[in-house]
C-alpha cells in the first residue's frame, strides 16, 4: 500500500512499527500481530476452514446440490442407504439427503447471523448505557441483565416459541431474547474501563450530547470483544436452534434445516440410521468449526485473556 | 437473618460476620428479584403474547359462555399489574393451573415426572465429575502433553455436539447392534406394575427393597442418556478444572511445597487440587443445573419421563398451563442452584470480600 515510503524498510518491519505514521499504519500493524497469533494456532485455522466452507456452500447451494431439496422422488428413492447416486442416501420423501444439508447450510446461517443481528445490539446498548449512565440506571439495568442470565436459555426459549406459535423466525427471535445478557455484561465491562478517560472528558467538553458519546465514542470500542463473544456463542446459538427444530419448534417442513432434519429421521434410526445421522454429523463440524474460531478469536485480539 | 447476622457482627466486632451478613442480605435481594423476573417472564408468555388466552386454554370451540366465564375466572379483565399480582399469589402457592393434558393440577403432575429428571440429572453429574476433575487435573499438570490435548478435543467435542443426536447414534449402536442397554423408557414394561416406588428415585428404591432384578433393569435403562448427560458435563468441568489447576499451579505456595520436597502426587492432589474446591463445586454445581436443563432434549429422545418429555409433550398439545409450570419448575431450581453455588463461594473462599 504506502511501503514506498518508508524506504528500504520491509514490509514487515513497515508493520510492526513501533511509531506508525499514521492511524492507517497503525491499525494494519495491529491487524498483522493478531493475524500472527491467530495463525499461529492451527485448531483455529481448521475453525476458520470450516466457516469459510460453510459461507462457501452456503452461497453456491444451487451449484453444489445435485438434487432439489425439498422435492423428492417418492417412487423410485425412498430411504435409500448412501451410494454413488444419493451420497448420503435419501429421506422417507425419497429426497437427497446430501442436496437437504448443503441447502440446510443456508438455514443455519440464517439463524446465527439473525440472532446476532438481534441480540448484539441489545446487549451493547443495554452495557454501554448502563456503564456510562451509572447510578441507578445502571443497578436497574444490571439486575435486569442479571436476572436473564439466570434462566435456562433452553427452556425459556421452548415456552417462547410455544406462545409465539412454532417457525424459524420465532425461533430466532426467542434465541435472541435469550442470548443477549452475556453482551450486556461485556459492552458493560468495557464502557468502565474508558468511562473516565480523557477522551471522553475531551468530547464532554466539547458539548457531546451523552447519546453522541455512547454511539461514537464508547460503542465502537466494545466491537472487538463483542465478535468474539458472539463468535464463541454462534455454537451455543446453532445447537439451541438444532434442538427447537428438532423438538418440531423451530423451521417446520420441508425447510431443509438439519435440526428438523434429524427429527424427521428419528422414526427410522434404528433401520435406516443415515437419515439423521448426516445431518447431525453436519451441525457438529459447524458448532466446532465456530468454538475453534472463536478461542483463536479470543487468544489473538485478547491476549490478556490468556490460556484456558 | 440478615438482620441477625448483623447483630452477631456487632456483638463480635468481625468484619468477617459483617462481610458475610452482607452478601447474605445481597443473597436475598438478588434471590426475591430473579424469582420475580421468572414470574413476569413466565406471565408475560402465558397472558401478553396470546392474542387471547382464554383461546389458548380452551381451544376456540368453547361456547360464548365457557369463554366469558373462563375470562372472568383468569381475571383477564382486570388491571394487567393486578392480574401479575394473583399470578405471583397463586405461583407462589404452587397452583399453575390445570394441565389440559393429563386434567390433573400441573403442580401434582410435576411432582409426579421431577424425581426422574432429578435421578436422571444426579447420575449424569456425577460420571462428569467423576471423569472430569482428574482430566480435567490431568491436563494442567501435563500442559501440552497428548492427554492434554485430547482432554481439549473431547471439551470440544462435548460443547459442539447435539445432544440429542448423538443419544439417537447412542441407542442404534448400544441397543439396536450390541443390545447392551434396554429400549428408551424407565424401566421394562414386566417391573412397570410390579415395583412401588418409595422416593421416585427408582435406582435407589430398588436398592432399599432388595429388588436387585429391578435395579439391573433400571440401570440399563438410565445408563446411556445419564451417560450422555455425563459428557457434557464432563466437557465443561474438564475445562474448567484445567483452568483452575493451571491457575493453582502457578502460585509461589506451590514452589514452596517442591522445596520443601513434598511428592508431586501430594503437592497436585493434596494442595492446589485443595485450594481449586471452592470454584470447582461451584462448577461442579453450574453443570448440574445446566443437565436439568439438557434433560429437555436427552429425555425426549429416551422416552423418560422427566419434567423435560412432559414439557415437550405439552408442548407439542398446546398446553400452555403444563409447559410454563414445568418451566417455572426447571427455572427455580436452575436459579436457586446458581444463587446459592454463588453463595457458596462468596462465604467459602476467604479472598472474596462481600460486596
Amino acid at each position: 500500500m504506502t511501503a514506498s515510503d518508508a524506504g528500504s524498510l520491509s514490509r514487515r518491519e513497515w508493520l510492526l512499527s513501533d511509531r506508525p505514521a499514521s492511524r492507517l499504519q497503525a491499525r494494519l500493524g495491529r491487524a498483522y500481530v493478531a493475524w500472527r497469533r491467530f495463525s499461529a494456532n492451527r485448531l483455529a485455522l481448521v475453525g476458520m476452514l470450516i466457516i469459510i466452507a460453510l459461507l462457501v456452500v452456503a452461497a453456491f447451494a444451487d451449484v453444489l446440490a445435485p438434487y432439489s431439496p425439498t422435492v423428492g422422488d417418492l417412487k423410485n428413492a425412498r430411504l435409500l442407504p448412501p451410494g454413488a447416486a444419493h451420497w448420503f442416501g435419501t429421506d422417507d420423501l425419497g429426497r437427497d439427503i446430501y442436496s437437504r444439508i448443503v441447502y440446510g447450510a443456508r438455514w443455519t446461517l440464517y439463524v446465527v447471523v439473525l440472532v446476532a443481528v438481534i441480540a448484539a445490539p441489545i446487549g451493547l446498548l443495554v452495557g454501554t448505557v448502563a456503564g456510562y449512565a451509572g447510578g441507578w440506571t445502571d443497578a436497574i439495568l444490571m439486575r435486569i441483565t442479571d436476572i436473564f442470565l439466570a434462566f435456562p436459555k433452553l427452556v425459556l426459549a421452548l415456552a417462547f416459541v410455544a406462545a409465539l406459535g412454532p417457525g424459524i423466525e420465532n425461533a430466532v427471535l426467542a434465541i435472541a431474547i435469550t442470548s443477549w445478557p452475556p453482551y450486556a455484561r461485556i459492552a458493560r465491562a468495557e464502557t468502565l474501563t474508558v468511562r473516565n478517560s480523557d477522551y471522553i472528558k475531551a468530547v464532554q467538553l466539547m458539548g457531546a450530547s451523552p447519546f453522541r458519546i455512547v454511539l461514537r465514542h464508547i460503542m465502537p470500542l466494545c466491537i472487538s470483544s463483542l465478535i468474539i463473544r458472539v463468535t464463541l456463542d454462534m455454537a451455543g446459538i446453532i445447537l439451541t436452534a438444532a434442538g427447537l427444530g428438532f423438538l418440531g419448534l423451530g423451521a417446520q417442513p420441508p425447510l431443509p434445516e438439519w435440526g428438523a432434519m434429524i427429527a424427521s429421521g428419528r422414526r427410522f434410526i434404528l433401520d435406516q440410521w443415515w437419515v439423521a445421522a448426516a445431518p447431525g454429523a453436519a451441525i457438529l463440524i459447524v458448532s466446532l468449526g465456530f468454538n475453534l474460531l472463536g478461542d483463536g478469536l479470543r487468544d489473538a485480539l485478547d491476549p490478556r485473556s490468556g490460556d484456558q | 437473618m440478615s438482620v441477625a447476622e448483623n447483630q452477631a457482627a456487632a456483638g463480635r466486632g468481625s468484619a468477617r460476620a459483617v462481610a458475610i451478613a452482607s452478601s447474605i442480605g445481597r443473597f436475598l435481594v438478588i434471590a426475591v428479584t430473579t424469582y420475580l423476573g421468572l414470574l413476569a417472564v413466565t406471565f408475560f408468555i402465558g397472558r401478553v403474547i396470546p392474542i387471547d388466552p382464554v383461546l389458548a386454554v380452551l381451544g376456540d370451540r368453547a361456547p360464548t359462555a365457557v369463554v366469558e366465564r373462563t375470562r372472568r375466572e383468569m381475571g383477564l379483565d382486570l388491571p394487567l399489574i393486578e392480574q401479575f399480582y394473583i399470578y405471583v399469589k397463586s405461583a407462589l402457592s404452587g397452583d399453575f393451573g390445570t394441565s389440559v393434558l393429563t386434567t390433573n393440577p400441573v403442580m401434582s403432575d410435576i411432582r409426579r415426572v421431577f424425581p426422574a429428571t432429578i435421578e436422571l440429572a444426579t447420575l449424569g453429574t456425577l460420571i462428569g465429575a467423576v471423569i472430569g476433575v482428574p482430566l480435567g487435573v490431568l491436563a494442567a499438570v501435563k500442559r501440552g502433553s497428548l492427554i492434554d490435548q485430547i482432554a481439549r478435543i473431547v471439551g470440544l467435542i462435548g460443547y459442539s455436539v447435539p445432544i440429542f443426536w448423538l443419544g439417537l447414534l447412542g441407542l442404534v449402536l448400544f441397543y439396536a447392534k450390541l443390545q447392551w442397554i434396554a429400549f428408551p423408557a424407565r424401566l421394562d414394561v414386566v417391573y412397570e406394575y410390579t415395583f412401588t416406588p418409595i422416593t421416585g428415585f427408582y435406582l435407589l428404591d430398588a436398592a432399599i427393597q432388595g429388588q436387585w432384578d429391578v435395579f439391573h433393569d433400571a440401570w440399563r435403562h438410565i445408563v446411556l442418556p445419564a451417560a450422555l448427560l455425563g459428557y457434557l458435563s464432563l466437557a465443561y468441568i474438564s475445562r474448567m478444572t484445567r483452568s483452575f489447576m493451571l491457575n493453582e499451579l502457578a502460585q509461589e505456595y506451590i514452589v514452596a511445597a517442591r522445596a520443601k520436597g513434598l511428592s508431586e502426587t501430594r503437592i497436585i492432589w493434596g494442595h492446589a487440587l485443595r485450594n481449586a474446591a471452592v470454584p470447582m463445586v461451584t462448577v461442579i454445581a453450574l453443570s448440574y443445573a445446566n443437565l436439568l436443563e439438557g434433560s429437555v432434549l436427552t429425555e425426549t429422545v429416551f422416552s423418560w419421563p422427566g419434567i423435560g418429555l412432559y414439557i415437550t409433550n405439552s408442548l407439542q398439545n398446546a398446553d400452555m398451563n403444563a409447559v410454563l409450570g414445568g418451566t417455572i419448575a426447571i427455572g427455580s431450581v436452575f436459579i436457586a442452584i446458581n444463587l446459592l453455588s454463588d453463595l457458596l463461594y462468596r462465604l467459602l473462599d476467604p479472598r472474596t470480600k462481600a460486596g
